[in-house]
């Protein structure tokens, strides 16, 4: 199935690379902050989480710099749900196209997804500002955050593909996901670290993948935080079986799309 | 030959009313409580077969036309050969890469420019970067839009796009190319560009299928038409034959009740009324199809509820857009009707060559007394537009090119002579045409 899969879309590589570019140049056309907005969102949600958790309710934060601590995860977290609801309106936003023309539709939900690296990039360049200023040395563990990106990208595009299919045909996707995803970073360790949690509640905070992308992005960045790699393996399994699922329903749904999108 | 494309047993089903009732998430959840172990009851759906059980084959390098009317299934044919959607049963075979022009343009974004456009488009038709990086300055040629290449889309006029689109897709390197009803917009000059292309890209081997409206068009480009009707292949076959059965079948279906008396919408006195309009050939047979440079004969019946004298007669042409194209009546022509007697006769008056382009054409009747015909009032009997005269495209010039209405109303024969320095005559004439074709 998959190799009849690469067949068919090999002639169409260069269009997964179009439609993403196409949403970075819309996205800050006409814009007056461009890319300033990538950075933007992350910063001012630290900020306020700064406050409110850290300085207020005085959640732990293992020893890091509060700020440092929510905007490495924020980073991830803001980019994910970028992706999530870009990746999931994207077939309803172009059904002119899927009416109108073949290619592989799985190329449509990947694009946003892809395209929201550029504000990741750009928020990168802020965290590196950070680091610098409250003193973390830079390690050659960073260089294995690109290889945690590569799950967070094929993580959201597994839920999108399910999601994108599913709103095909049940608009209430769109009401639903904000919610979703509010509740989903509550889920995640972004503004607090997996320690917090007590032990016999961690597998099932385990079982979303955020949590181990999260948790080893940390240990990447603060070179003494513990290693845990059970979280990661847990993670990476639950991302792959996230991604035979969604590819097969959206492989199974894709021939209906034209007809009812 | 090797076969470039099989269509075997293709039928498509739409459901119809089925998504009126399922597109919330709400409702499927409901329904998986109220029914968890079983399917849910099943509600009487109505389908409706855009396709049914339709085959053909098309050789390697055919073109074939496909005509039939709005709704008979051409649009879902298209699409089901492009992928875009799926049979509901039956399979196709196609043979090398496929593009279609359904609809030109597509996947085009208000905000990006025209050259960013021409690599997201060509990039959506499985256009390779190199490829379009190549054909990109002949693409911007064939569109005419150099100067505007790097505006946003969102500031071209529907014509730029059209024609941006268009150009795009003429350059796509495929071997089956379907065809959607470009001609139906674009200005003429456009038109005629479209159609010299789709022309080369046979000529270079390419296999395509051309759906319009445009006999002329099909009859022009397509040795071979099929005619879907309902659905179905009515008709496969040479072009000349599908066409003239193609529109019998429409003229027949179309042109009902030549009867004008209870036509409400006239004026005039009444002392005499029209009561029937009819199209005649030379031989005084019924004419169905009519079309440019055909020789017509119009037959107008009467009634005179009294003996009257000086009666004169008339015919106006209007186009749909209310263009007055002619008027044909008997004092012009210089025929004096002195003494009309009472009850039913006709009138008639026959056109040597209808030198008109294709297309549908209104004709209002009058008829008057020796005074001056001032004002609808005054006359006798005054039908506005009550009838409609739809004129067929032909090979008028016997040039094998269609004319159609990018060339005026008007079709004048002509005879082409070129005198130059080498060659002091009788050169070989382009074209030539005497304004009547031949009756078959």
């Amino acid at each position: 199935m998959l190799l009849r899969w690469c067949k068919n879309a090999w002639p169409y590589r260069e269009l997964f690379f179009f439609l993403a570019w196409r949403d970075v140049k819309i996205r800050y056309r006409q814009t007056v902050l461009g890319a300033s907005w990538a950075v933007l969102q992350p910063l001012v949600t630290m900020l306020v989480f700064t406050v409110l958790f850290g300085r207020m309710a005085k959640v732990p934060s293992d020893g890091i710099p509060y700020p440092l601590f929510s905007y490495s995860a924020l980073l991830l977290w803001t980019y994910f749900s970028v992706a999530l609801s870009g990746g999931s309106g994207a077939l309803v936003g172009n059904a002119e196209l899927i009416r109108k023309v073949y290619f592989p539709r799985e190329a449509l939900p990947a694009a946003p997804i892809l395209a929201a690296l550029v504000d990741l990039s750009v928020g990168m360049i802020l965290l590196f500002g950070m680091m610098v200023y409250y003193h973390v040395p830079f390690t050659w563990h960073l260089l294995f955050l690109p290889l945690l990106v590569v799950e967070l990208v094929v993580f959201a595009i597994a839920v999108s593909l399910v999601l994108a299919s599913i709103n095909v045909k049940y608009r209430d996707v769109k009401h639903a996901l904000p919610f979703v995803i509010q509740l989903w970073m509550f889920l995640s360790p972004v503004i607090y670290p997996t320690t917090m949690v007590p032990e016999r509640y961690r597998f099932l905070l385990a079982l979303n993948p955020l949590t181990g992308i999260i948790e080893t992005w940390r240990a990447c960045i603060f070179s003494g935080r513990i290693m845990n790699w059970s979280l990661l393996e847990i993670s990476i399994g639950v991302t792959a079986l996230f991604l035979f699922l969604g590819a097969s329903y959206f492989k199974s749904t894709e021939r209906k799309f034209a007809d009812i999108i | 030959m090797p076969k470039a494309l099989v269509v075997d047993h293709v039928t498509k089903e739409y459901k119809l009313g089925a998504l009126a009732h399922e597109t919330m998430l709400r409702e499927a959840l409901v329904n998986l409580v109220r029914y968890p172990f079983r399917r849910r009851p099943r509600r009487e759906e109505e389908t409706i077969n855009a396709l049914k059980d339709v085959s053909f084959t098309v050789e390697t390098g055919g073109v074939v036309g496909i005509i039939g009317r709005n709704g008979a299934g051409k649009s879902t044919l298209l699409k089901i050969l492009s992928r875009i959607t799926y049979p509901t049963s039956g399979t196709i075979q196609l043979e090398g890469r496929v593009a279609s022009l359904l609809e030109v343009g597509t996947g085009f974004h208000e905000e990006l420019t025209g050259r960013e456009n021409v690599y997201l488009n060509g990039s959506v038709l499985g256009m390779k970067k190199r490829e379009i990086d190549v054909l990109l300055d002949e693409i911007i040629d064939f569109a005419g839009i150099h100067r505007f290449i790097d505006t946003p889309i969102k500031r071209y006029s529907s014509g730029m796009r059209l024609r941006l689109g268009f150009a795009v897709a003429a350059h796509l390197q495929t071997d089956i190319l379907l065809v959607d009803e470009v001609l139906a917009v674009g200005d003429f000059e456009f038109q005629k560009k479209c159609l010299s292309k789709i022309e080369n890209l046979h000529r270079g081997g390419r296999t395509v299928l051309f759906v319009s409206h445009n006999t002329a068009a099909v009859e022009h480009l397509c040795p071979r038409t099929l005619w879907i009707d309902q659905g179905q292949v009515r008709q496969d076959g040479a072009t000349a034959d599908v066409i003239r059965d193609y529109l019998a079948h429409f003229s027949a279906s179309l042109r009902t009740d030549p009867n004008l008396v209870d036509l409400q919408e006239r004026e005039g006195t009444g002392e005499v009324r029209f009561t029937g309009i009819e199209f005649l050939d030379v031989a005084g047979q019924p004419m169905h199809i009519i079309r440019s440079g055909d020789e017509l004969t119009i037959r107008l019946h009467y009634n005179a509820t009294r003996n009257l004298e000086n009666a004169r007669f008339g015919i106006d042409l209007h186009t749909d857009w209310g263009t007055h194209v002619a008027s044909i009546c008997t004092p012009v022509s210089g025929w004096q009707i002195p003494y009309l007697s009472a009850g039913e006769g006709y009138v008639e008056v026959a056109l040597e060559g209808l030198n008109l382009t294709p297309g549908r054409y209104w004709i209002s009747l009058w008829t008057t007394g020796p005074n001056h015909f001032s004002s609808a009032k005054n006359g006798w009997d005054v039908l506005p537009r009550c009838k409609a005269l739809d004129i067929e495209p032909s090979d008028f010039f016997n040039s094998g090119k269609g004319v159609d209405r990018g060339y005026g109303f008007v079709l004048l024969p002509c005879k082409w002579n070129l005198h130059d320095a080498c060659e002091p005559a009788d050169a070989v004439p382009d074209a030539q045409g005497t304004g009547k074709r031949a009756r078959q």
